[in-house]
């Protein structure tokens, strides 16, 4: 399945009005984010948050940046997806541009990017922003 | 006499606090309990009436300040029973105290020596004998657990032995709520000659804490896991060892003569004690254990066993909920993980519903591995919470399930 556009989660999302549908849109969204090979999980590409860890690989192709990313926890899962929308393929200048704070507040889920959340999310950005500001 | 639970919560301000809508409920008291009115007050006070620096008294409001602080010392030495007042040394918190004993030590050790802890330690009480091993050359022994969380007690018997000098341990475990038998293990640790110290951050806050009947040599706590605030702890140790004990850190306080060639130091307690103590936070953490002893500890205690054994029951009630750590003397701690479920994943589920638990490895990595789990979610109980409250945390829990399934 083919991830929804980051447009499109911001529709689907605001779409919902209780916390429930919120939720399990972002665990469906998780359990449909391509899971990674288990070699590719390696120590290096790991993030280890507190709470829950996250691993990302990611490769320069051509112009775009390609990323693959899974956590332990489903609900990172899904907000991983939410992240991959966002930054998938895009090119080094879109990736910087990109709002994400902005895009986690129309989400109504900075919560779950502040950086007091050790979910690994946080470091999950600034590793993505790092690898497009050094292609850029 | 019993509790008046009613009474007893309103004078806690945090809570009534609603989170998204719905009351708070804090099943987090492990990692820190909240604040009664009393300490708030006292903390309150001292900074609005007294607040000057203590022992360097050329005016009133200092000598003011240095009383009031110096009585909060004689506080805590009642409240633990300790011989003496100097034996009770302020330090940021429990891991600051098992620093200052495990830095001591790695000056004294040597190859050959042993230094033992147990499969249940948090890592306050693991990496600082772990690196004062790796210092001095000792052995670092680890004394194992069951799979139900209890200590093995024929394993411990063998693991000491003559070459054992120093045995450290938790009274209460913060990931499993394991009441080890702290006396009987003592006992077995003087009976060879090693030093005992007990990591009581987790046993301080559910009463009756005796370090003469224990037995040990040091006992250490934090003031915020008892109804006090942040940064501010307690090592308490015997006078013979303290008096002796190698500095932590150096500076004011600490000394009695100063060239600049060197120093000697002050007596206990400041010996130990360097730079401008937690002035507030000794004032109010013997608000906190003056508000606590004030308490009927049959009555406190009969309701944590009431809230550990409907929380147990319910949880055992629960299909595809597993308990991690199933020791026959437990206190305040439910640590279990919902199959198939992550344990953030139900963290995040139940935050949304106003339930504050905590989900991770509780500073206990080498724990998890050996319990062959990533981590665990844990509800922790204390003095103030209801029955209703566990409840909710069970039909949460149920959300939570069905969500993630
Ligand atoms: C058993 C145990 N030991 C030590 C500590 C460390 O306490 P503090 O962080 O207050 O120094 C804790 C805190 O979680 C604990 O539960």
């Amino acid at each position: 399945m083919s991830l929804p556009s980051s447009e499109e989660i911001i529709d689907d999302l605001a779409f919902f009005d209780d916390w429930e549908q919120r939720y399990q849109y972002i665990i469906d969204l998780g359990k449909s984010l391509p899971a990674m090979q288990d070699e590719d999980k390696t120590e290096d590409r790991l993030v280890r948050g507190c709470q829950s860890s996250v691993w990302l690989k990611s490769q320069i192709q051509g112009e775009h940046l390609h990323f693959e990313v899974e956590s332990d926890a489903i609900i990172v899962n899904g907000l991983l997806a939410l992240v991959m929308a966002a930054y998938q393929d895009k090119t080094a200048k879109n990736i910087l541009a990109f709002d994400i704070d902005g895009y986690f507040q129309a989400l109504d889920l900075e919560r779950h990017i502040s950086p007091t959340r050790g979910n690994g999310l946080r470091a999950i950005v600034a590793k993505i922003r790092h690898l497009a500001e050094q292609q850029s | 006499m019993s509790l008046d639970l009613a009474a007893l919560r309103a004078q806690f301000p945090i809570l009534s606090r609603q989170i998204d809508g719905k009351p708070l409920v804090y099943l987090d008291n492990a990692a820190t309990t909240q604040k009664p009115q009393a300490v708030i007050d006292a903390l309150v006070s001292f900074y609005t009436e007294c607040n000057a620096n203590v022992h360097r008294g050329a005016h009133a409001l200092a000598d003011e300040a240095t009383r009031r602080y110096e009585h909060a010392r004689d506080t805590v030495a009642n409240f633990i029973h300790a011989n003496d007042r100097q034996e009770v040394i302020w330090t940021s918190g429990t891991t600051e105290a098992i620093n200052i004993v495990a830095n001591g030590m790695a000056q004294q050790l040597k190859a050959g020596d042993q230094v033992l802890v147990t499969e249940m330690e948090h890592h306050a009480n693991l990496v600082t004998w772990q690196q004062a091993c790796l210092r001095s050359g000792a052995e670092l022994h680890i004394a194992p657990i069951y799979d139900n969380g209890e200590l093995d007690l024929n394993a411990f018997a063998t693991l000491v032995n003559e070459k054992t000098r120093f045995v450290s341990l938790p009274h209460v475990s913060n990931a499993l709520g394991t009441v080890n038998p702290i006396k009987e293990l003592t006992r077995m640790a003087k009976a060879v000659g090693a030093l005992v110290l007990i990591d009581g951050a987790q046993g301080i806050a559910h009463g009756q804490v005796d370090v003469q009947d224990i037995g040990c040599d040091f006992y250490a706590f934090s003031g915020h896991k008892l109804f006090g605030p942040t940064g501010i702890g307690v090592l308490w140790g015997r006078q013979a060892l303290l008096e002796n004990w190698p500095v932590w850190q150096t500076g004011g306080e600490m000394i009695a003569k100063v060239t600049y060639e060197c120093s000697t130091w002050g007596s206990l307690p400041n010996r130990l004690e360097a730079g401008t103590p937690n002035i507030a936070g000794a004032i109010g953490m013997a608000a906190a254990i003056n508000w606590f002893m004030q308490l009927d500890v049959n009555a406190v205690q009969a309701h944590e066993q009431a809230l550990i054994r409907s929380a147990t029951e319910q949880a055992e009630a629960f299909a595809g909920l597993t308990i991690i750590g199933n020791a026959s003397n437990k206190i305040g701690v439910l640590s279990f993980v919902l199959d198939g479920s992550h344990p953030a994943d139900v963290g995040f589920i139940l935050d949304r519903q106003g339930i504050a638990i905590r989900t991770g490895d509780h500073c206990a990595q080498p724990l998890m591995r050996r319990l062959g789990v990533p981590g665990t979610a844990r509800a922790s109980f204390s003095i103030y919470n209801s029955l209703d409250e566990v409840d909710a945390l069970f039909s949460a829990l149920k959300k939570a399930q069905s969500m993630l399934a």
